[in-house]
Parts: C-alpha cells; structure tokens; sequence
C-alpha cells in the first residue's frame, strides 16, 4: 500500500513537470538614434502644473535606457485568445498626476476593470478612443476630488487612445488582450510573459511608434529567452 | 420676378444682416480654433457644460481646451440668437417673398448647424466634425449672401442694368464682354473651392497633425512614397506634444490633392481675372463699364485672396501646424469661398435681368439712370 502511494505521489510530480508552466523573458534592443523628443511646453503655461516641475517634461516615445534596452514595447502571445482571467485580475490604474497620464504604456486584460484616477486638482476629461468594434468610445468628465471611472474593454485592441481634450499633452495608450499571456518592456527593455503553457507560439512586440515585430517560440519545460531588436534609421 | 421686384432700402435690416454675416465670420474663426487646439471634446456634455447650462458654467473652469470650445459654443449662440432675429426681421419687412424664405432656411440652418456640432459631441462622431465643418462653410456664405441681397448694391444691380448700352445688351443677352464663360469660369472656380474647403475638413478632423511635414517639397520629393514601409518610417520619426492618430497614406495622398488642388483654384482665379481685364469697347457710364470695374476689382481681390490663402497653407506646414495660423488659413478659405459665391450671384442676377430686358424693351425709369449706389429712390430711404 505504502509502495503504491509512492508511485502515485511519483506519477503526480511528473504530471505536473510535464506541463509545468514557465516564463517567456527577453529584451527590447534600439539599434540606432531616435528622434528627439518634444518638450510639453503648453504644460508648463499651465499654472495647475508648472510648479510641480523643475524642468519642461517632454514626450517619452522613445524610452531608451542603458545598453539601448527600449522601454514601452508590449509584448504578447499572438492568436492566443479566449484565455482572459481579466474578470478576476485586480483592476490596473491609470493616473492623471501632474498634467500627465502615467504609465504611458499599459497592457490589460479584456474584462479587466481599468481605474482612470483624477489626482490633480483640475478638471480632465477621459476621452478614449477605440478603433475595434464592441469597444466604445468613451469621453468622461472627471472633477478633481471625483471617484476613479472604470472601463472594461471585451474585446482585444491593440493600443487603445486615452486622451484629455482640456490638456491636449495628456494622452496614453492601453492595450487589451484577449489572455494573460503578455507584458511591457521596462526601462532597460526587459519583459516577462508569465506562467506560459508548453506550445509552440508567435511572440509579438508592438511599439506604439516602431511598429510589430513577430517571433516563433516553442516553450516546454524551462523559461525561453527571446529578445527583439527595432532598427531606426 | 425679377423684372417688378420691388426696391426697397432698410437700412437697419441690411446693417444687422451684414452684422450676422460678419459675427458667423468669426464664429468659423472659433470653431477653427476649437479644431486647431484638438478641443473639440474638451466639454463632454451638449447642450449643457460640465452639468451646468451653458450660460452659467463658471468663468474659472474656462481653462485649457473647454475655453475654445465653450466659447465655440457661446458665440454660435449668438449667431443662433442673431439669425433668429434676422429671419424674423425679413419675414415681416421683407417685400421679396424668395428672401423670406431665405431667412426662414437661415433659421433652420443655424438649427441644424448647433444640432450637428452637439451631436459630433454626445455621439462620439468624428464623421459628424466633417460635416459640422462643411456646413458652417455654407451657412457663412448663405448669411453672405443675405447680406447681398440686403444691400443696395444688389438692388442697384437691375438699376445699372437698365443703363447698359442696347449693344452690350445684345450680344447674347449678356452684358459683359466674357459673358458667359466668365461666368461659368467663376462658378466652376467656386465649386473647386469648395470641394477644396471639403477635403481641407477632412484632412483637419483626422487629428493627425501634418501628413506632409515639408512644402513646397513633400517627404524631399515631388510625389512622397505611400508605400506601408515608408508610411511606418515617417510614423516613427513624428513626435508630437499632443495625441495625434498615426498618418496614413490616405492622409498623405488628401495632403497631396489638397495642394494640386490649390494649383487648380490659382489658375482658375488667374483665369477669372484674366477674363474681366480683358479689353472691351467702354462707353463711359454704361452698365457693362460698371460691371467691368465690379468684376475687375472682385477678380483681383479674389486673386490676392488665393494668394494669400495659399502662403497661409505653406506656413501652415512651415509652423508645424500652429493653432493661430492653421485657422487663419481656414479663414481665408472661407472668404475665398464667399468672394466666389458672391461673384456668382452677382453674375447670375445680371444675367437674370437681361434676360428680363431682352424678352422686350422696357421704358427706363428716371431713377435708373444713376450709378451703382446712388439710386435716386434708395438715397431717398437714406
């Protein structure tokens, strides 16, 4: 009896080996110069903001750290759908701080929650902008001192508008995908996908400026290393 | 019609029509600038402001993009206020039945114009900004042309007419030399503007900024590459301060008809002008000398226009589509469309009338033997 319970303890710990999940890392590579980025300079008319900074913010389009690591990419598990756990993600959190939408770049699930939070002391409006049909448009006033809104989007899109019209600086973008399967690059240009099944797949890196960059991947039981490299003339 | 239409001068009423027609001038100024400065839906709400009615949100909150576009707002009910008054005015006092009705489809036409831009902001409708725009085009050259219709100038029209010398009279009907073609040659030059005002709506209500960031040249050529990849890399090297939809190269090709186009209209302004300097036999005092000089002068202003308008386009490009002169030059287009519009009807109601004087002689009335603008009938209601 002893005996068998260890063999069914062995069989188990295999099973569960064999379809062990595991990472997708990597890094985002610029090869070349960049164009220079554009001061915000309307922000610093603006006498809610100009006191917050020391020095004119500008766009960050381009977010190039060390060793040329591009920040801002995200990367997914292409015709990987109907996979989404958005339902049961926290909601992820969008804040107009300073006259500024931050991050610039987010990534959610569809059915996600998405909290857009007012932390300056003037008015915005939450104007968003979609592209894919089953996503609505949304434009929302948002008083200082006013509640987070929150927006579920039910269908995948790709780098979705988020844009004031009172502040016309103020944009970013929100990708939403159809499974858990995708990340951001971080300032370095590092990302992780997470938790990815073993298959055979299309990695895809989209920059909001560079465009898409697809990969082929087989992932079995370790973490895979894939890195993309955008060229800029 | 034309022929007993009766002349009457109230000087009130064509003052207040040139006042409407002036004040939507720069209600089209506004809503430019509302375009330029992409706060077209900076006030999320129609016809209320931010929960409040329109006239009481308060004066602090006017910051940033609402002020453009709640000032928008308020001047188009001005203008709204003013065409209300208008089409009232004439409907009372105004002997021409066809003017009433005029004023009547002004009034409707204000409506429909507030209506559209409040609907372009509930609806979410860029498509509906496209329309706003054309529209507003249009409803400045109706208020223009009530103006006209208003003004002694007009009414003195038939007067100047029925002093024109029987020869001019008989060539065709018409009464100046170019006759016929000028006058096509306007209305065809009027429609290419507006067709140019059109695809000028489009190309602003993409919220794309500058398809083409070069002028005289485009992309370094003289025809740019639209291909995807090279659409991509002109994507990657635009870096705006403000959120702007990627280009495309549908944009690219409007950007490019948008200046053949501006060509086009040149040279048909070039030719109009052209055609009424051109020399005829004068008879000091006659209509068609008059009518000569009207349109000699009209051409020329239309010219400068067009050149103007077009040196408004290149710094347009040149200030990377600066707020102040992208509006200065929606402005010009509008006036360009104006002058033409205005030059048609003048050249259509003098048309009208001789056709009117050709279907038989008619005894002139002392009163029409004074020029433009001193009819001895309307100097009397001075």
């Amino acid at each position: 009896m002893k005996a068998f319970s260890v063999l069914v303890l062995m069989a188990a710990l295999a099973v569960q080996t064999a379809v062990r999940a595991a990472d997708i890392i990597g890094t985002i590579t610029l090869d070349g110069t960049p164009p220079p980025e554009v001061p915000y300079t309307p922000l610093m008319n603006d006498p809610n903001f100009s006191k917050m900074y020391t020095s004119t913010p500008t766009t960050h389009f381009y977010v190039v750290g060390p060793n040329h690591g591009l920040g801002d990419v995200v990367v997914f598990l292409k015709n990987v759908t109907g996979k989404s756990t958005g339902a049961s993600q926290p909601p992820a959190l969008l804040d107009q701080k300073g006259g500024l939408y931050r991050p610039q770049i987010l990534a959610i699930q569809t059915g996600q929650k998405l909290l857009v939070r007012n932390s300056d002391k003037c008015i915005h409006n939450v104007h968003v902008i979609t592209t894919v049909a089953g996503n609505p448009e949304h434009n929302n006033v948002q008083m200082p001192g006013s509640p987070d809104l929150t927006f579920t989007f039910l269908k995948p899109e790709m780098f979705i508008t988020f844009k004031c019209d009172v502040h016309p600086w103020m944009f970013a973008w929100v990708s939403v995908m159809d499974s858990p399967y995708y990340g951001v690059s971080d300032k370095t240009g590092k990302f992780v996908i997470k938790n990815v099944p073993p298959g055979h797949y299309t990695v895809e890196a989209d920059h909001r400026k560079l465009g898409v960059q697809t990969k082929e991947v087989d992932v079995k039981d370790s973490d895979v290393t894939v890195n993309f490299t955008y060229h800029i003339k | 019609m034309l022929k007993n239409e009766p002349i009457q001068d109230n000087p009130w009423l064509r003052r207040f029509a040139a006042l409407t027609a002036v004040v939507t001038f720069l209600l089209l100024g506004l809503g430019g600038l509302v375009t330029s400065h992409n706060a077209g839906m900076s006030v999320p709400d129609w016809p209320n402001s931010y929960g409040y009615n329109m006239f009481f949100f308060p004066i602090k909150d006017w910051v940033g993009g609402i002020f453009y576009e709640h000032t928008h707002r308020l001047l188009a009910s001005g203008v709204g206020l003013l065409t209300t008054i208008l089409a009232v005015w004439l409907w009372v006092k105004e002997p021409r039945r066809w003017m009433r009705w005029l004023g009547v489809t002004a009034l409707l036409g204000v409506v429909a114009q507030g209506v559209l831009g409040g609907l372009r902001v509930v609806l979410l409708n860029a498509h509906l900004g496209i329309i706003h725009a054309i529209v507003g085009q249009l409803f400045f050259v109706l208020m223009a042309a009530i103006a006209l219709f208003t003004s002694r100038f007009w009414q003195n029209l038939q007067t100047v007419q029925a002093v024109g010398s029987p020869s001019a009279l008989d060539t065709g009907g018409t009464v100046h030399p170019a006759g016929t073609n000028l006058r096509r040659l306007v209305l065809f030059t009027t429609l290419l503007i507006f067709g140019q005002l059109i695809i000028g709506a489009t190309m602003r209500q993409a919220h794309a900024g500058l398809a083409i960031p070069d002028f005289p040249l485009a992309y370094g050529k003289l025809w740019p590459d639209t291909s995807a990849a090279a659409v991509a890399g002109y994507n990657e090297h635009r870096i705006s301060a403000i959120a702007e939809n990627p280009i495309t190269a549908f944009q690219i090709i409007l950007q490019m008809a948008h200046r053949i186009t501006a060509v086009l209209i040149l040279l048909a302004v070039a030719g109009c002008a052209w055609m009424a300097h051109r020399p005829h036999p004068r008879k000091s005092g006659s209509g068609p000398e008059l009518e000569c000089r009207l349109y000699r002068r009209l051409s020329l202003f239309w010219l400068a226009l067009i050149l103007a308008q077009i040196a408004l386009g290149a710094w347009t490009t040149w200030s990377n589509k600066a707020a102040d002169v992208a509006t200065l030059h929606v402005l010009g287009g509008a006036l360009s469309l104006a002058t033409g519009a205005m030059w048609c009807l003048i050249a259509f109601r003098r048309t009208a009338m001789a056709a009117v004087r050709d279907l038989g002689p008619e005894e002139p009335r002392a009163a029409d033997a004074a020029p433009i603008g001193a009819h001895p009938a309307l100097a009397a209601n001075k």
